[in-house]
């Protein structure tokens, strides 16, 4: 250790300050010149902090997840009520929901129902987005052992999402409800009024060919119709929305733009079947 | 380790201040630095809150300039406002001389400081904290060449005005038993 005079000492002492003042700019200076500097020491800084901040990482988890019970327990009360009131509407719902469904059953032991059988299903994963003919239209893949073809209809878990038009052996090929070239019979569900939905390549498809006499409303619920018999009645498709030009559109429930796996269900009708767009090569005999 | 052959002292030498006396020396310089570094380091840990290190490092460094100006020293606190730049990502040098600002103002005052009492010195403390507050502002927006909103450092003013009687009651305690362990032998 150097020893130093007190005089000197105590100078020294009373130049500290504006020496580090004048220090001060200079880290300024520093900083302004060499932006990356200032980059690197936080760099070097956290890394030597990191030790430290992972050994606080367990008790500060803990006062965090604290102070969310705490905010947790204060809207409880606020939940509670809000639960309660949504539990006796569906209580309500339920209520009804069972009353109707023993008068449906009465009614249809009344009338004589034919009942409809429950159809078969196979969900296949989506591969691939668009490609061939169509421009709305999916990939599938589809094991050999899967009895898929064309005109099954396919659904996602919300609602309708199209039609198989094309069957290899390993793959389908979906026309999306979206596509263009896509023409579904559907009923509206209030005014049981058919109609035609048109797909125009846009996000929603557009009704046409409603009955005179019948404005489709917005909000109201679009489902398939038998029509033609090309797809089973009463799949759900989506609800009217008016477009700003005032034009009756179908926003559907499917989300084809994530579509990651549909249920293709087969209902065994055979009214209209897509064409074959693809010349496929007839299987050779002796494979068979 | 060789020790060098040469320079044997003649006779005895002065009884050196035990070591254990040096290290309690040292320990009592080092320790509002060091604590203050700490305290900078876990208030900028990640946990979700806007972070604390500038209200955090204020009180410390006002309090230890005005009640212990040896130890808090401008190169200490030179080093601390390097560390806040660093850690609350302003640009270098702006907490600096926010801080050395502040530390040369209580410096200033310290001699008026220290008979008053706790509210007059933490009253004391509110001013110069939006004083630092405002002039690490202002830096930072020559520094930065923009003007960042001005709520943010008047939080952290206020914040540091709200941290200062906590920290100063703790500070109080270790600086009385540091006094007691000065005057005892």
């Amino acid at each position: 250790m150097i020893r130093l005079s007190i005089p000197l000492r105590q100078a020294l002492a009373r130049l500290s300050l504006p020496l580090m003042i004048a220090a001060a700019f200079g880290v300024m200076l520093l900083g302004k010149a060499d932006t990356l500097l200032a980059e690197r020491l936080r760099t070097h800084l956290s890394d030597a902090l990191s030790p430290i901040y992972a050994a606080l990482a367990e008790p500060m988890g803990a006062a965090r997840s604290l102070v969310e019970e705490v905010r947790a327990l204060a809207t409880l009360r606020e939940e509670n009520a809000l639960l309660r009131e949504e539990n006796e509407r569906l209580r309500r719902w339920h209520a009804a929901a069972l009353a109707l469904e023993s008068e449906n059953e009465m009614l249809r032991r009344q009338l004589n129902f034919l009942p409809e059988p429950a159809p078969a299903f196979v969900t296949a994963r989506v591969v691939a987005d668009g490609g061939g003919t169509y421009a709305r239209a999916v990939l599938l893949a589809t094991g050999p052992q899967h009895p898929v073809r064309k005109g099954q209809v396919a659904l996602d878990e919300r609602g309708f999402v199209g039609r198989v038009t094309e069957v290899g052996s390993r793959s389908a090929r979906v026309l999306l409800a979206t596509d263009m070239n896509s023409r579904v019979p559907v009923t509206l569900e209030t005014s049981r009024a058919r109609a035609i939905m048109a797909g125009s390549n846009g996000a929603r498809p557009r009704l046409a060919h409603w009955p005179e006499g019948v404005i489709p409303v917005e909000g109201e619920r679009v489902v398939t119709s038998a029509e033609a018999g090309a797809f089973p009645a009463g799949l759900p498709v989506g609800i009217v929305r008016l477009s700003p030009q005032g034009a009756p559109e179908v926003e559907l429930f499917a989300r084809l733009d994530r579509l990651d796996a549909v249920r293709l269900f087969d209902y065994g009708l055979q009214g209209i079947l897509p064409p074959e767009s693809v010349a496929r090569p007839e299987p050779r005999a002796g494979r068979r | 380790m060789a020790l060098p052959p040469s320079r044997r002292p003649q006779g005895r030498p002065a009884p050196a201040p035990g070591v254990l006396r040096r290290i309690d020396d040292f320990a009592r310089l080092a320790f509002p630095g060091v604590s203050t570094a700490f305290l900078m380091v876990l208030a900028a840990a990640p946990i979700g809150l806007p972070s604390p290190v500038f209200a955090a490092t204020l009180p410390c460094v006002a309090f230890w300039s005005v009640f212990r100006p040896a130890a808090m020293m401008p190169p200490i606190v030179f080093l601390l406002g390097l560390l806040m730049d660093l850690l609350t990502l302003a640009p270098l040098g702006a907490g600096v001389l926010a801080l050395l600002a502040l530390h040369a103002v209580a410096l200033r005052f310290r001699r008026f400081l220290v008979r008053q009492s706790f509210l007059a010195v933490w009253l004391a403390f509110c001013i110069a904290a939006f004083g630092a507050a405002t002039l690490f502002w202002a830096l930072h927006s020559l520094l930065s060449l923009r003007l960042p909103p001005l709520a943010p450092a008047l939080h952290a003013a206020l914040l540091a005005c709200g941290l200062y009687p906590a920290i100063a009651l703790v500070l109080t305690r270790v600086h009385e038993a540091m006094l007691q362990a000065e005057n005892a032998p």
